[in-house]
């Protein structure tokens, strides 16, 4: 029911809340509570660094992101970092995208050794630290197989969520009614035509809100490529700290540019839902 | 009518693990006949003729429908399947696709049929149950009725030869009920082979050539419906009959 006429209302009303649970509750304590917080931890954090002679310089942040010289505006080095990151988490999640959806069908495949393989393969990379299965691409894999570092952590990222983004696809994929399998079989489709066309246009709704939460793990854990010098945010941050030393400044900074990414993924993603929700 | 048979199943058992759902079930339809199958609950109807469609496969015995051997595996499903529709008490439409869409999917995607001729066949059966003004909307913003009535729609663009109802009308409220069985009459007149399973005997009276009574897995009665509501030869289908009958 969306009408909002007044409706004449009949019996005892609620009692409310009591009066220190109200007033924790209203706008202005809350929100000089949660100023409060987070300033008690800037606060020591500040002083915490100055006892230990951290000698701050904010101002020479701001041209890692970005400077005014004769040719105009230029991006900074963290800026120019980004984009690789980027390209990394989307390269890493369009595989592990691919990759999932096969080893969800073949784990939903009916097969004893399709399930098995699924099943065996889920275990093995879940099981497996993300940094110890970056060493076996790169070291192990990498000279055997002639990866060089960049493909090297693409497959690393792309395995890990691949199995991960499987059981997405298979949660999604069961969560539609068996009855649309029925009604898709009995106008005749194929299983091929009824997934294509019936059932994963159904799942992707269930799927969109854990599919957007893991692209936020897999943008968070392709920093770990940092460890194999891959050109990236990360990276790029270690390296100026190693020119600097301007630790605390650069990943600070570089954690807000993490955050924002993120956050504005999650925007996208919640402006995505709603329209896929209006649809039905 | 022609009296050559459309469907034939002979001794067909079935099982679901140890529960045993069809006990040497033997039927034959025949082109153009409307068979209403009805019983009590768990009887085995529905199991029934989910095997007609192949949605559920029998265990032993031979079921050949439209000149089609129907057994677990076989090649020919997917034909046999575009020849028979199925509507089913959920109705099962496609909540993601307008209704015109799930009209035309089917033709389509299976029958490769152009998406204009799709369209115009998808139009033309609209007509036929009475929603044409729906066409653009989406299952879940029509009442349960209409939404019956687009699934009916919906075998019918398959153009199938035989069409079979697993209890059309149990999940509608009531005063939906006859809009769906007014189509489902008509359809009848068509000269279209139907298989109902159903408690409408208001429906079966009208309609039915055969009436067929199920119970724990065995058909107990055939009869014409005359004889079948009158003088039913079996005790639990006189029964039975006093019960759905007695309101």
């Amino acid at each position: 029911m969306t009408s909002s006429e007044t409706v004449d209302l009949r019996g005892p009303p609620i009692p409310k809340p009591p009066v220190h649970q109200q007033l924790l509750n209203s706008v202005p304590v809350a929100v000089a509570i949660y100023a409060g917080v987070i300033g008690v931890i800037v606060y020591g954090s500040f002083v915490g660094a100055q006892n230990m002679g951290y000698n701050w310089q904010w101002y020479r942040v701001l041209q890692y992101l970005y400077s005014f010289t004769d040719d105009g505006f230029q991006w900074g080095e963290i800026m120019l970092a980004l984009p690789a990151t980027i390209q990394l988490s989307v390269l890493s999640f369009a595989l592990a995208t691919v990759l999932g959806l096969f080893v969800a069908l073949l784990r939903l495949s009916g097969l004893v050794v399709g399930s098995a393989v699924a099943v065996g393969l889920l275990e093995l990379i879940r099981n497996i630290p993300l940094l110890v299965l970056l060493y076996l691409f790169y070291y192990v894999m990498g000279p055997i197989f002639g990866l060089d570092r960049y493909v090297a952590s693409i497959l690393t990222l792309a395995v890990f969520h691949s199995v991960l983004i499987s059981e997405i696809f298979r949660a999604g994929i069961n969560s539609v009614a068996i009855g649309q399998w029925e009604a898709a079989k009995s106008i005749g489709m194929s299983t091929g035509q009824a997934y294509r066309y019936i059932i994963l246009p159904q799942a992707v709704r269930i799927m969109l809100p854990p599919m957007a939460g893991e692209m936020v793990h897999l943008i968070k854990s392709s920093a770990i490529v940092s460890v194999i010098a891959v050109a990236e945010l990360t990276t790029i941050g270690r390296n100026i700290i190693s020119e600097t030393y301007m630790s605390f400044e650069i990943w600070f900074t570089v954690a807000v540019i993490y955050l924002v990414v993120i956050l504005i993924l999650s925007i996208g993603v919640s402006f995505l839902e709603r329209k896929y929700a209006v649809d039905q | 009518m022609s009296s050559q048979p459309i469907i034939e199943a002979r001794n067909l058992d079935k099982f679901f693990g140890k529960f045993h759902a069809l006990k040497d079930v033997s039927i034959s339809v025949r082109q153009g006949e409307r068979v209403v199958v009805c019983g009590p609950s768990g009887s085995g109807k529905s199991t029934l003729i989910r095997c007609f469609n192949a949605l559920e496969s029998h265990s032993s015995g031979t079921l050949v429908v439209d000149g089609i051997e129907v057994f677990e595996g076989s090649k020919d499903v997917r034909r046999l399947r575009q020849e028979v529709g199925m509507v089913f008490q959920q109705f099962n439409l496609f909540p993601h696709l307008t209704v015109l869409q799930n009209l035309m999917i089917g033709p389509m995607k299976v029958r490769k049929v152009s998406r204009d001729q799709a369209e115009e066949t998808a139009r033309k059966y609209l007509d036929r149950v009475h929603i044409p003004e729906q066409a653009e909307k989406y299952p879940a913003q029509l009442s349960g009725g209409q939404q019956q009535r687009v699934a009916i729609a919906r075998s019918l663009c398959m153009e199938t030869r035989i069409m079979l109802f697993d209890e059309p009308t149990s999940a509608l409220d009531p005063e939906m009920i006859n809009e769906v069985l007014d189509v489902m009459v008509e359809l009848a007149e068509t000269g279209m082979t139907m298989v109902v399973v159903t408690h409408e005997m208001g429906f079966a009276r009208k309609v039915a050539d055969t009436m067929v009574f199920m119970e724990e897995g065995r058909i107990v009665e055939v009869a014409p419906p005359e004889q079948f509501f009158t003088a039913p030869s079996s005790d639990r289908c006189r029964m039975f009959l006093a019960q759905i009958l007695e309101h």
